[in-house]
């Protein structure tokens, strides 16, 4: 009788329990996780991985309290409710990608780390809450972050729009930070993996080994938080997170001087299965054709589909490989994806991109110095405005009425200049300016600075080594080769939709040029006593003369008697024969 | 007189205008003995250039000049030139009739002492005659006007020079005996650069001798005289730190002026001690020594008050001196306006002590200031410890100046009352000393 009233319970439950979470599912918050790799074989024979980690949540984290995470992790959640961020941007990034070799990127961060932010309305100081928000970022991904200080902080004005869903731009409520010197290593993979759902343990995370990872010429991985609408009808606000890892393998070091990769080559690892909490699994190698030639690019095992998008301008055809697809484990229980190159590539005719650029210093000496940046329009017969923003530190003092544009030979005014001079110790220079560049020309910005003396204390432990200037950043609207079509977001790959485009002639394209390194004269380390001391004694030479003559009088001498030494003296010139003193 | 003085100035615009059409102009402008971040030319500039942008000058560390030059410069940016050849001029006439005015004053009171029988009688030698009086206003004009450190100052269109205008205004009008003209521009000076602040002691103090106002402080009329000369003074002030305000509508300029001279937070290298002195801080006494180092320029003032009350021009000289060498960002166009006055003071030779020495020692600084300095910046074989070893020797040297100037001057009051030749009770020559 008991047994039976308990599985009779059992049963009633078992029944309800679905139900219940049925009828709660329309209570439940769903969310979404999308993985995807892109490989790119670029024109010099190196190869790009991009990793891209999406996670869409159809919740409002700003709004009700939101207790319960799934995979959306909750140290980014919590950030994001706490402190009323509307939009976050972090990445951490060592080495160049060198736009003229490998082309276009598909989203380029800065040598360092860089953060810029978007605060809601609501938030009443944000310097406040940028100050919190740094510390906290600094923990939870073991960067030095906390050296985000004003100092290094700038308000742009017109390069960064936010990226996700915005009500009103306030520029007020934007805060950039840039650290060129911060290192990435493995202590920043490791958190940053951590927040991925399925960890590194399963999907397209498990090839994401460190030792693979940082032996490359360029490893950034960044972190993406932006408000999309939820559906067409844009009523309602989701929340996506963008966890996204660029590495180019170099065709020398990785590659052993071959040209051909494979998975196993670029991470010394191979897929095994996919991600269960992931609803799509894709990888996407880019088998365009290059100088309209028929497929030079041999993938193998064959892809389950080919994919064509017209991405950055530009017609492109991948192969996909869907982990999600049961085809693609049968024959094997790995998926190792081998690129082959079918006839050796021609490598004079390197396709070069629409929009590059390229940053040095100029000067002699440690007292002055100039500043060139060389931007590159390479469009037959399109000319296209470009914003540039540059972050100068304090400690070079730059002299804006030397700011000189030229274009071919001529002077170029900019239509548009934000410039807010730096205080010493406090904020650095902020210099925006929006410049016409014509068809197919070299466009030349130069600017002159001064390097200031620091006080000893304010120097890095090595202060020979140079102190960094953070990369300028190029945001323009570059006219496309082939006219794009409005993309889905659900639909369509990854990397097609990080950058809202508005309409299809032209992409939005985010360059950022090389870092600096500028040495500073330095004063003597080893000298604060001395340099006290003997300058006190200056002084007080002077004080003393001046004490002397305004408090003694002029006296005739008295004859004195002698002391000791005189008479010393006296008995040494007896001696002599000479008369005493 | 006439004659010779527009000579000496027509020589003094050749070499201004030869060195600006040189290679050597953009060489000077660059030096930074010459230029310092409160009077550099290119900050001028690029104060203005910031004002056309539409963002207010003093919003940023650049630029630390008073309003007043922005307003100047606005109209008259294309004669730069022009202006800082004829402030030069201008500042060369000044002292040129401030001197001669001045040595009326002095052989009217020398000849006033000698009838009172104030002078002992063997001091013939000492008295300075009409004579050797009559070239000296020459000699201060040349001596300003050809001294290597003006014509440097001119190329490189520092407005140190416009200082010094100021400054040599004031003093000509202090001699002339106008109390309201001495009052506007020791207001301007102040306005300026804070330091001439204290001047304020030394033209009181001629004012009043020249009024006949006996210095005591129990006089009525003595504290009368003050209260008035300090009133003009302090409403000429308030007056044009107002219309300051009004050119840009904001007080940005005192924080970015006055908070600047005396904060000293830029740390270029100078002639001065400032730079490595506080490079080379502990974070943590910075703030007690740069109150040391400023009340340094100040307090020397009431001590020479109370021993020069019956000299006032050789204060106003010593303490010019003392603004020049204890400044927060000194040129050597300061040095170069109390080095003009030195030939007023060209009786008291035979009373220097080391003057060939000290003279040597300013040559030979002032030639190793731009080898030390390319040798730390450009050829990096040597560091900031030399460029800072000849700052210091070129202090002391100038130091050294002043105080044998002022021992000789001391010396030479006690022989003219007291006799040249002084005898011990036995009938020896007698030795003096300072005790």
């Amino acid at each position: 009788g008991g047994m039976a009233a308990a599985l009779l319970l059992l049963l009633l439950l078992v029944a309800a329990g679905p139900g219940r979470g049925r009828a709660g599912a329309g209570r439940e918050r769903r969310d979404t996780l999308r993985e995807e790799l892109l490989l790119s074989p670029l024109p010099t024979g190196d190869v790009a991985a991009t990793f891209q980690f999406r996670t869409r949540w159809d919740a409002d984290l700003q709004r009700g309290a939101v207790s319960h995470y799934r995979l959306f992790p909750k140290a980014l959640g919590r950030l994001v409710a706490a402190l009323g961020v509307r939009e976050l941007h972090l990445a951490l990034t060592q080495g160049f990608w060198r736009t003229r070799y490998w082309g276009q990127p598909p989203l380029q961060a800065p040598a360092g780390a860089e953060l810029w932010v978007w605060f809601q309305p609501t938030v009443t100081d944000v310097d406040k809450a940028w100050k919190e928000l740094s510390n906290i970022l600094s923990g939870i991904f073991c960067a030095s972050l906390n050296f985000i200080d004003s100092t290094n902080t700038v308000i742009p004005t017109a390069s960064f729009k936010p990226l996700g869903l915005a009500n009103g731009t306030d520029h007020h409520l934007l805060r950039y930070a840039v650290l060129p010197r911060e290192v990435v290593c493995t202590e920043n993979l490791t958190p940053w993996k951590k927040l991925l759902p399925c960890g590194s343990k399963a999907g397209l995370a498990v090839l994401l080994k460190a030792e693979r990872l940082f032996h490359s010429s360029y490893h950034s991985q960044a972190v993406h938080i932006r408000p999309i609408c939820r559906d067409a009808s844009c009523l309602a606000l989701s929340w996506e997170l963008r966890q996204t890892l660029t590495v180019v393998f170099d065709f020398f070091s990785s590659g052993q001087g071959k040209k051909d990769w494979s998975l196993f080559k670029m991470f010394s690892r191979t897929l095994t299965d996919t991600c269960p909490l992931a609803s799509q699994s894709k990888v996407y190698v880019d088998i365009s054709p290059k100088n309209k030639e028929k497929e030079l690019l041999e993938v193998s095992p064959p892809p389950t589909s080919v994919h064509e998008a017209v991405v950055q301008g530009d017609k492109k055809t991948y192969a996909v490989y869907d982990l999600l697809s049961p085809s693609l484990f049968n024959t094997s229980r790995s998926l190792n994806v081998q690129l082959k190159w079918k006839r050796p590539q021609d490598s004079s005719e390197m396709p070069i991109p629409t929009l590059h650029a390229q940053r040095y210093v100029g000067g002699y000496g440690l007292q002055t110095g100039e500043i060139c940046t060389l931007i590159y329009n390479t469009h037959p017969y399109r000319a296209f405005p470009v914003i540039l923003l540059e972050t100068v530190p304090w400690y070079l003092r730059l002299y804006v009425h030397t700011l000189t544009i030229i274009t071919k030979g001529k002077e170029n005014k900019p239509s548009y200049i934000h410039y807010q001079p730096a205080q010493d110790r406090r904020r650095p220079h902020l210099l925006e300016m929006l410049i016409q560049l014509p068809a197919n020309s070299v466009t030349k910005i130069t600017i002159q600075f001064e390097r200031a003396l620091l006080k000893w204390t304010e120097y890095p432990p090595d202060p020979n080594h140079g102190f960094y200037v953070g990369s300028s950043v190029l945001s323009a609207l570059v006219p496309s080769v082939t006219a794009m079509k409005d993309v889905d977001v659900e639909q369509s790959p990854l990397f097609t939709s990080l950058f809202p485009s508005s309409d299809g002639s032209s992409y939005f394209v985010r360059l950022y040029t090389e870092p600096l390194l500028v040495n500073l004269p330095t004063p003597d380390f080893s000298m604060p006593y001395n340099v006290i001391c003997l300058t006190c004694t200056v002084v007080a030479v002077c004080y003393g003369s001046f004490y002397n003559l305004l408090t003694r009088t002029f006296h005739v001498e008295e004859p004195s008697r002698g002391g000791l030494a005189k008479r010393l003296a006296n008995v040494i010139r007896k001696f002599r024969g000479v008369p005493p003193l | 007189m006439a004659a010779p003085l527009v000579l000496v100035v027509l020589a003094a615009v050749t070499v201004r205008a030869a060195l600006y059409r040189s290679s050597l102009a953009a060489f000077i402008a660059e030096r930074v003995e010459v230029t310092s971040p409160l009077n550099a030319w290119k900050r001028v500039v690029e104060g203005l250039a910031l004002l056309d942008l539409g963002v207010s000058p003093y919003s940023g560390a650049i630029f630390h000049e008073t309003p007043l030059i922005i307003y100047l410069f606005h109209f008259l940016i294309e004669y730069a030139e022009l202006v800082f050849m004829i402030t030069d001029v201008l500042t060369a006439v000044a002292l040129y009739l401030a001197i001669q005015d001045f040595n009326k004053v002095v052989f009217k009171k020398q000849k006033l002492l000698i009838e009172l029988d104030k002078y002992a009688p063997d001091v013939a030698e000492l008295i300075q005659t009409p004579m050797e009086m009559h070239y000296i206003p020459l000699k201060v004009a040349l001596f300003y006007l050809l001294n290597p450190y003006t014509v440097m100052s001119c190329v490189a269109k520092s407005t140190c020079a416009i200082n010094n205008s100021v400054i040599a205004f004031f003093i000509l009008a202090t001699i002339k005996g106008s109390a309201f003209l001495s009052a506007v521009f020791l207001a301007l000076a102040t306005y300026q650069s804070l330091y001439p602040l204290t001047l304020f002691a030394p033209a009181l103090l001629y004012l009043l001798q020249r009024q006949f106002i006996p210095v005591k402080l129990k006089s009525k009329s003595f504290w009368l005289y003050t209260m008035q000369y300090a009133s003009l003074y302090l409403c000429s002030l308030v007056v044009i730190i107002c219309l300051s305000f009004f050119l840009l509508n904001s007080w940005d300029f005192i924080p970015s002026v006055y908070g600047f001279i005396l904060s000293v937070p830029d740390l270029t290298p100078n002639i001065g001690l400032f730079w490595y002195f506080f490079a080379e801080m502990f974070e943590h006494f910075s703030l007690f020594f740069v109150c040391v180092f400023q009340i340094n320029v100040f307090f020397y003032t009431i001590p020479l008050a109370i021993k020069l009350k019956e000299h006032p021009v050789f204060f106003m000289f010593v303490q010019l001196a003392i603004i020049s060498i204890f400044k927060s960002y000194p040129t050597v166009g300061d040095v170069a306006l109390y080095m003009a006055f030195l030939p007023v003071w060209s009786h008291l030779y035979r009373f220097l002590r080391n003057i060939f020495i000290l003279s040597c020692v300013l040559i030979f600084c002032s030639f190793l200031f731009p080898v030390l300095w390319h040798l730390w910046i450009y050829a990096g074989s040597a560091n900031s410890n030399f460029y800072y070893a000849i700052t210091l020797t070129f202090n002391i040297g100038q130091i050294l100046l002043i105080s044998d100037y002022f021992y000789a001057f001391l010396r030479r009051e006690y022989y003219l009352t007291h006799g040249l030749h002084l005898t011990r009770q036995d009938g020896t020559e007698a030795m003096l000393v300072l005790k």
